[in-house]
């Protein structure tokens, strides 16, 4: 099975779920997606045994054998080319933004000319280690790179099928999201009882249900603001599979890059008792098909 | 000898005259609208013939791109043939995509297209050698 620790806003705590929920539970794979900011392994400290670099293919043309008929920018998704034709004797050129380009080939295979071909470009580093029994993988994305969802491939390339995974997703509802979710059988939204926090529930809500992913909510410091997350998650029938308090200790041990569980055994229970609830909520959700 | 000068500035200003065409980042379609401070995604385009005063204008549909607004605007204004551009500001994909096809910039313009034309013609703008702002600046919301 794989879970994926999802949130429309930001500091959430994404991360202090899926790392004790990763250490209360035996046979565990964990996949850090956030690639901007990993940050599962502060908490983990895992021995890394392997780092594999990660690349896009991004075009080259060979201005030789182009005739600058525009081809391949009018196909580029991602208006990462401009093709200058040149006229009065000037020279046409072929423009290309790689920051912008998702290194998905359009431009090289629909090229009359054969006047693309695709080079290599590093965007950022998979880290594969493990820690005690846990395994563990995640992405580092290059700084100044702006294109994570090749990179999250990547990392999810390393998805071991006879472990239970769980994925550290970024942030957001946009593109690294989806990419990081996708194909996992259970999401949990980790959310916080203020206005931010529902907000940004209701849209992560959105997204899930469009990619049909079964999902249930954490409501994170849940002692402070008000109950708007938890009245909009009755009205919309959605199961809260957790309640984390607003409390100095988990702070404390945040900070000291401990994870609760390490510190506090009862924490344990409380996450076990989770994983056994995503359980039961998707084989429901399995049995309606 | 007055006579000579005269002429030779006649046939100069004939020869820019035959494809002296601008682009200005306008709100709206006539020359009363107010120019669009951002170049990629402005809402739309007025191109204007300075020895003619005719005017085309056309809306800018990159402007909704997520990304990639500045190089396709760049790339649909050379595909005009203009010379220049009169705008607020330009990013930095759309500057090297003017500049790469030797198109002027002009930013720092304001007020209305029809105003912009007249300072443009005025010589009162400078030309950008390097982009004024950075990339997604033109977003909604920033």
């Amino acid at each position: 099975m794989i879970i994926s620790i999802v949130s429309g806003k930001g500091g959430t705590g994404k991360t202090t779920v899926a790392v004790n929920l990763a250490l209360s539970l035996k046979n565990i794979q964990i996949l850090d997606c956030d690639v901007e900011e990993p940050n599962a392994h502060l908490f983990l400290k895992p021995r890394i045994k392997e780092e594999v670099k990660a690349s896009i293919p991004v075009p080259e043309v060979d201005e030789a054998k182009c005739n600058y008929c525009g081809k391949c920018r009018e196909v580029c998704a991602y208006h990462a080319i401009a093709v200058l034709s040149g006229n009065n004797g000037k020279k046409g050129s072929v423009l290309i933004f790689p920051h912008l380009c998702h290194g998905c080939g359009a431009c090289s295979l629909l090229c009359h000319e054969g006047a693309i071909k695709e080079v290599n470009k590093e965007i950022g580093v998979v880290e594969i280690g493990e820690k005690d029994h846990l395994q563990f993988v995640d992405g580092r994305l290059n700084v100044g790179e702006a294109m994570s969802p090749p990179l999250i491939r990547q990392v999810k390339r390393y998805i071991n099928p006879t472990r239970t995974v769980i994925i550290d997703a970024p942030p957001g509802t946009s593109c690294p999201v989806i990419t990081a979710v996708k194909g996992s059988d259970f999401c949990v939204l980790v959310t916080e009882p203020t206005p931010f926090g529902l907000n940004d529930l209701i849209l992560a809500v959105e997204v899930l249900r469009k990619l049909k992913i079964p999902f249930g909510v954490i409501i994170n410091r849940c002692d402070i603001g008000d109950g708007k997350v938890e009245s909009y998650c009755k009205q919309e029938d959605i199961p809260i599979l957790m309640k984390i308090p607003f409390s100095r200790e988990i702070a404390v041990s945040y900070s000291e890059g401990v994870p609760i569980v390490k510190k506090d055994g009862s924490y344990q229970d409380k996450f076990i008792n989770l994983y056994l609830n995503i359980c039961g909520i998707k084989n429901e959700a399995d049995s309606s098909y | 000898m007055r006579v000579k000068i005269t002429a030779t500035v006649a046939v100069v200003i004939k020869e820019e005259g035959i494809s002296m065409k601008i682009c200005i980042t306008s709100e709206d379609k006539t020359l009363d609208s107010k120019v669009d401070p951002r170049f990629g995604r402005c809402q739309n385009f007025i191109f204007f013939d300075t020895d003619t005063g005719k005017f085309e204008a056309q809306e800018n549909t990159n402007a909704q791109f997520q990304g990639g607004a500045g190089i396709q605007s760049g790339q649909l204004v050379v595909s005009k043939g203009v010379k220049a551009v009169l705008t607020g500001n330009v990013g930095p994909n759309a500057h090297q995509v003017l500049s790469a096809a030797g198109v002027s910039v002009f930013t720092g313009v304001s007020g209305t297209v029809k105003e912009a034309i007249d300072g443009y013609k005025k010589g009162q703008y400078k030309a950008a050698d390097t982009p004024t702002v950075g990339s997604k600046f033109g977003m909604p919301g920033k």
